[in-house]
């Protein structure tokens, strides 16, 4: 019994903190229908500030706070101020990934200057408990749920009673309107992000003091949970999102209580998924709502492919396959090896975010199923591995599509959100599921590539193998593209209302978007794992799914050639400039970023 | 009841709200096969929510909607195209990234036999095969549709021939319009439904536009039109209906209507700009 209130308590205090992070997207979201994937990272960036302020400069506990939040609220201004409101005019993709690739730029600064190692940060309160009928809670407790209250009064009072508040309230019910009205939609733009970031940033720094311990791990865990809270409660609604957060923390630490701590995000991203399928427009929300408003203008960026023809495709294919005849080392055999294995996986998410226009971020979860399905088949039951990379691929082609199939209904930036929540799902169960997956040990001496009986085993092989299935993959992609699937998947990203009319069923096609892309990158797993021998639930992460988003963007929305140009380009410019390897995912981030502003249609257009 | 039995569609108190306002309200019609019937109201009237709620892209609070002695009443949008209903919007949706060719062909796509293989289940997959290998009998049906396509698009003369490879973002507003009504007759549709399809249009577009449509009427298509234009409201229909807040408020001849007392009211007591052609002008 007493535990009970222990864990309704902590539930509640968790809660609390999700709510800090959740109202500043819902505030973001009401104004400007944008889903601030960099939350997190101010988060992130707010309880780093609170250990400099804390641990180095040893300010009073009021201090810190006020700190905290002035220097977040800077930083939420800054990416306002330069990243999006250059984008406002922009198609609708460019925001969604400008915020994407911020997050990755903030995580990764964070990471660079503070190294990854975890720090503690001490709470400034005394360490003592009170006992509260059968529980027991801290001072710490109180302050989270003192500054949680505090925050949802004073926004509770700018939003009701002063002009900067109601200019708001205006802007998010109607934003033309309020421009027609005279607001000044980019000061209510200012004004939210800094107040967002502000409460994000001393939420980031109450956990940090809360389990004595920051570390850039933090940042995405934080979106998605802050995500997750402001879903339940309805994307744009700020008393949704506080009461949204609350159950998100009750039900992880139940959930915890009953199962265990490793099982508590997978509660939180289950409770999203349930939420997207059942109430898309959150619990709070009548179902039937007026139908969405029209959606001018077009989804990713208008542009003519560059049109190459098919002798240089021709010759750059030779040229690469006769490289291996050449005296070059196997440096380079082994960095074009893994452009191929990339070069797999952009085909299959340019395929699902650039034709199909479902932005994924959970793409490197495709990977994993097909390396854990190959290297199990392989493994246990001694599958020819040649054989085995085809079945890495079915599987992700079927689980993936399977798992992806609750996110087809959605739109926009709740795919990347769902995406990204089920991507999280995939590896949780990676690491749950010891019995098949062996959980945190990993699958070790997984046999290498065969074909007909003969193992890959020589780097040139290898090459030649990944080199030949990569241009299989693109060349069946590229015919798909011009079939007429090609072109219902275009005319669904383009308007799925429009598409829906004509008869186009959106269920039907994102399927077999997915089930194509989804083999591709099975294939491109599975080939790794086997070139690996040995494979974890952290192999294939986020990073992976972000770069390959980078590389898509790069190339073209879209774009076969593209996707593979810019696989060449992101995996071995780094190489050829010997860029450190923990510079190279901001160097992705700040690409993403500026072809985002500056070329949206990336290197060879959009398709 | 002689009336219901030929209507090709009938709406039975057909009624919306969103929230306090009932956008369409108790509405009945019944449009016979081959006729023409334009419905005209203020802004806001319920006409496009009403367009929606007969395509299945809403679903209607009360009411029933019947296609050939069918009740289609809150089917989706995808079997209300298989059916034969063909729709433009209000506000323009062309495909802006796919070429005119491409966007006239996705309204063929309910007819696409080859391709689409009616077996449960695995149809699907066996799409996604067939797209791949493409199979004589695949490239012959989308050669014919291509021909098919090009034959419609003669029907605006010199406007969209010329422009077939562009993308559709490219185009000039009025050729949108056109994309979207060539589009709608790639379905072949037994009931068309326009919604504003002069909207933006200059007069001599305009003319061209009521040619088509009085043609597209003297083929025997069946017309479900939403028109500001009372001129060519008044030549076209055989009929007109007039919504104001959500309710039928005068249905007849287009004479008749015209100068019914509650359809001048209902234009000139919202203080609009008093007629209904120079709303639309404007």
């Amino acid at each position: 019994m007493s535990s009970w209130l222990d864990h309704t308590i902590n539930g509640l205090i968790v809660g609390n903190v999700y709510a800090l992070v959740a109202v500043g997207l819902a505030l973001i979201f009401g104004v400007s229908r944008l889903i601030n994937f960099a939350q997190g990272s101010i988060y992130l960036v707010g309880a780093y500030i609170g250990w400099i302020a804390v641990v180095q400069l040893h300010t009073p506990l009021p201090l810190t706070i006020i700190v905290v939040a002035v220097a977040a609220a800077i930083v939420g201004l800054i990416i306002e101020r330069f990243g999006l409101r250059p984008l406002q005019n922009s198609v609708r993709i460019a925001p969604l990934l400008a915020t994407i690739g911020i997050s990755f730029v903030l995580d990764q600064l964070v990471m660079l200057i503070f190294s990854p190692n975890p720090r503690a940060l001490p709470s400034q309160l005394p360490d003592v408990r009170f006992q509260v009928g059968g529980g027991t809670i801290g001072p710490l407790d109180l302050l989270i749920a003192g500054v949680g209250l505090t925050s949802a009064l004073l926004l509770f009072v700018f939003l009701r009673y002063t002009k900067l508040g109601w200019a708001v309230r205006a802007t998010a019910q109607d934003r033309d309107a309020a421009m027609q009205m005279g607001v000044d939609v980019n000061r209510v733009n200012q004004a939210v992000f800094g107040i967002a970031a502000a409460l994000g940033g001393v939420s980031g720094m109450l956990v940090g003091m809360y389990y004595n311990q920051i570390d850039t791990a933090m940042s995405l865990q934080a979106t998605l949970k802050g995500v997750v809270a402001e879903v339940v409660g309805g994307a744009g609604n700020v008393p949704g999102a506080v009461i949204g957060s609350l159950l998100l923390g009750l039900v992880e630490s139940y959930g915890v209580a009953v199962l265990g701590t490793s099982y508590r995000n997978l509660f939180a991203f289950l409770l999203l998924v349930v939420v997207l399928v059942l109430r898309p427009n959150g619990l709070f929300v009548s179902a039937r709502q007026a139908p969405p408003e029209p959606l001018t203008g077009t989804f990713i960026a208008p542009s003519r492919p560059v049109n190459i023809p098919r002798w240089a495709l021709l010759a750059a294919v030779a040229g690469f396959a006769i490289l291996p005849l050449f005296p070059v080392s196997f440096y380079v055999l082994q960095t074009l090896i893994n452009a191929w294995l990339l070069g797999m996986l952009a085909l299959s998410l340019t395929l699902v975010a650039g034709t199909m226009g479902q932005v994924s971020l959970g793409h490197a979860a495709l990977l994993a199923i097909g390396a854990y399905t190959s290297a199990l088949l392989s493994l246990t039951l001694a599958v020819p591995a040649g054989l085995a990379v085809i079945g890495g691929g079915l599987m992700s082609a079927a689980l993936g599509t399977l798992l992806i199939s609750p996110s087809f209904r959605l739109r926009g930036h709740y795919v990347s959100i769902a995406t990204l929540a089920i991507g999280e799902i995939v590896a949780l169960v990676i690491l749950n599921w010891e019995s098949v997956t062996r959980g945190p040990i990993g699958i070790s001496g997984i046999p290498p590539l065969a074909l007909f009986g003969y193992d890959l085993i020589s780097p040139t092989s290898v090459y030649w193998f990944s080199l030949a299935v990569m241009v299989v993959l693109a060349l069946l992609q590229g015919r798909l593209l011009t079939s007429h699937l090609g072109r219902s998947f275009r005319a669904i990203r383009d308007d799925d209302i429009a598409a829906r009319a004509y008869g186009l069923s959106l269920n039907r096609y994102k399927s077999l978007a997915f089930i194509f892309g989804g083999f591709a990158a099975g294939v491109s797993g599975g080939i790794a794992a086997h070139l690996y021998s040995y494979i974890n639930h952290e192999t294939f992460n986020t990073q992976q799914s972000i770069l390959a988003l980078t590389v898509v963007i790069l190339g073209g929305l879209g774009n076969v050639v593209g996707a593979i140009v810019g696989s060449v380009a992101l995996v071995g410019l780094p190489e050829v400039f010997r860029i450190a390897a923990e510079y190279r995912i901001l160097i992705y981030g700040i690409v993403l970023l500026l072809l985002v502003r500056f070329r949206p249609q990336g290197l060879l257009g959009t398709v | 009841m002689e009336k219901q039995l030929h209507a090709m569609l009938s709406l039975r108190g057909l009624t919306r709200r969103f929230g306090g306002l009932t956008a369409v309200d108790t509405i009945d019609l019944d449009l016979a096969k081959g006729e023409l019937i334009s419905i005209i109201g203020p802004n806001g009237a319920g006409k496009t929510t009403l367009f929606n709620l007969v395509t299945g892209l809403d679903r209607p609070d009360a009411g029933t909607v019947s296609f050939e002695g069918q009740d289609i009443t809150g089917l989706s949008p995808e079997r209300l195209a298989a059916e034969g209903i063909a729709r433009t919007f209000q506000l323009g949706r062309v495909f802006g990234n796919l070429s005119v060719m491409d966007n006239v062909l996705i309204g063929a796509h309910t007819r696409l036999r080859a391709v689409k293989p009616a077996v449960p289940v695995i149809g699907p997959l066996l799409e996604l095969g067939l797209a791949l290998l493409r199979p004589s009998r695949v490239r012959a049906e989308e050669e014919r549709l291509r021909e098919e396509v090009k034959a419609i698009l003669a029907r605006f003369g010199e406007r969209l021939l010329p422009r077939i490879d562009q993308p559709a973002y490219s185009l000039s507003y009025a050729n949108r319009r056109r994309v979207e009504i060539a589009r709608a007759l790639a379905l072949k549709p037994r009931l068309l439904l326009l919604d504003e399809p002069t909207a933006g249009m200059n007069p001599t577009e305009t003319a061209e536009m009521q040619g088509l449509v009085a043609e597209l009427k003297a083929e025997g298509l069946t017309i479900l039109l939403i028109e500001h234009k009372l001129e060519m409201v008044m030549r076209l229909s055989d009929r007109v209906i007039v919504m104001d807040e959500g309710k039928k408020i005068a249905e007849g001849p287009g004479e008749q209507v015209r100068s019914d007392p509650k359809v001048i009211e209902a234009y000139l007591g919202h203080g609009l700009s008093g007629t209904a052609e120079q709303e639309s002008a404007a």
